[in-house]
């Protein structure tokens, strides 16, 4: 029997993830929407003077970017989970921590890579200054990753839980802390015109961390579910 | 391989299985040889235990005692191999709601790397013919279950381990799959099934795995 390369199987995997999120564009764009809606609601509600806006903008991007993120993550395996497919992809000759690596990817493509792409726009929103909103763009690069993978421990391990979304909160969001301190001072020093390298490669490290152990997270939490 | 050594290895052998879920015995030091050729009923009444039995032999469950062997070697220490041998169609069938008929079929097929078979040809078969851009949310039951039959007609795997394949199938429907297992009994395939109904195309012919009988020796078991 032919066998089927493991790069194939995760592209099979990551395509199908991208296509069924195409055919739910609403649930798909639902983080998207609350965050622009959190980012243009803010100006209204403290008083367009740039001087504070600017100096709370890193922190309600990335406040925002974690709740954002938070908001599709139930269904990040539930779905499969109900209608069997994590358990045939329990049953793929390619270990289970590797397929699931391509659902993480495609939770980040949809959620975390139009972030930075909207970096601009939001930085714009909140009159963040120019030298401030690379570094926002850069931290989300770097930072988003992380949120995905994270994220994903939550999902797997709440995929027995009825309604679990509250429980993920509480999962991740302590985890999500510093995240969120490394990542807004990176974009305050770059506002203030000071060197970023430090957070930045702190949030790279984290990410990379995360990305490299989360897949054996995931996977254990999800044959505990099958089970 | 001659006929003298199949008898000698089955292709699946379960040793003493037992398994214990919410603290009742489903079944006890179960033990039975499927060899290639073999077609294997598990039957009993609801809640006996035949979905579990399936998903230990799937390699899903961990059986509370006992173990598996396939092709004489340990299923744990041989996964690889063994996944690549099995195709378990569960209670669930991994049929997205959001894909068409023909995307769920080429997305099981990218999986396996299973030998090239024309999607149409087979949705043709399995008279899915003019539905194959409609999602299969949109399908009744019986179709979705056509859609996830589908894999039985594209893969090479030896070992069949089939959860209900007869359910909301209509009668053509189940005599199609009788005439798919007759042929893979025919290749020196393997299927081991549940199902509530007893099968009407006369070359086959399952060796019955009765689990409200193997509850029952445990009980009486039990009381000595």
């Amino acid at each position: 029997m032919i066998n089927a390369s493991m790069r194939q199987v995760w592209l099979a995997v990551l395509k199908r993830d991208l296509r069924i999120a195409a055919r739910r564009r609403s649930d798909a764009l639902n983080p998207l929407l609350f965050l622009l809606m959190v980012v243009t609601l803010f100006p209204l509600g403290v008083g367009p003077g740039p001087d504070i806006l600017a100096r709370i903008a890193p922190g309600i991007i990335w406040v925002a970017a974690l709740l954002a993120s938070l908001l599709g993550l139930e269904r990040l395996f539930k779905d499969d989970f109900q209608d069997g497919t994590l358990e045939q992809l329990c049953l793929l000759p390619q270990p289970l921590a590797f397929t699931t690596t391509a659902k993480v990817m495609a939770h980040w493509l949809l959620t975390g890579l139009p972030l930075v792409i909207l970096s601009p726009l939001l930085a714009l929103l909140l009159s963040l200054p120019m030298q401030g909103w690379w570094a926002l763009a850069l931290s989300l690069l770097l930072g988003t990753p992380a949120l995905s993978a994270l994220g994903a421990i939550g999902a797997a391990l709440t995929l027995q839980v009825q309604r679990g979304s509250s429980l993920i909160s509480l999962i991740l969001i302590p985890l999500f802390i510093p995240l969120l301190i490394f990542a807004t001072a990176a974009v305050e020093n770059a506002s203030m015109g000071l060197a970023v390298h430090g957070q930045l490669a702190i949030l790279a490290a984290i990410s990379v961390l995360t990305i490299t152990l989360s897949p054996l997270a995931i996977a254990a939490g999800i044959k505990m579910s099958v089970n | 391989m001659t006929q003298e050594t199949t008898a000698k290895v089955p292709l699946l052998h379960a040793e003493q299985l037992s398994s214990t879920r919410g603290g009742r015995v489903l079944f006890d030091e179960l033990s039975f040889q499927l060899h290639p050729g073999e077609l294997w009923q598990v039957t009993g009444p609801n809640g006996a235990g035949k979905s579990t039995l399936l998903r230990i032999l799937a390699g899903l469950l961990e059986p509370t005692e006992g173990r598996i062997r396939f092709n004489g070697a340990s299923v744990h220490d041989n996964w690889q191999s063994y996944c690549q041998q099995l195709l378990f169609i569960g209670h669930k069938a991994a049929v997205k709601g959001e894909l068409t008929a023909l995307e769920n079929f080429y997305w099981q097929q990218q999986l396996t790397a299973s030998p090239n078979t024309d999607g149409w040809d087979l949705l043709e078969k399995l008279g899915l013919l003019g539905l194959e851009d409609e999602l299969t949310g949109r399908l009744s039951a019986g179709q979705q279950r056509r859609v996830a039959l589908t894999r039985l007609w594209a893969n090479k795997a030896k070992l069949w381990i089939l959860d209900e394949p007869f359910t909301s199938l209509d009668v053509q429907g189940v005599a199609l799959l009788q005439k798919r297992f007759a042929e893979h009994l025919a290749d020196g395939g393997c299927i081991i099934f549940t199902s509530h109904q007893s099968l009407t195309l006369s070359e086959l012919s399952p060796k019955l795995i009765d689990l409200s009988q193997a509850a029952q020796v445990h009980s009486e078991a039990a009381y000595d």
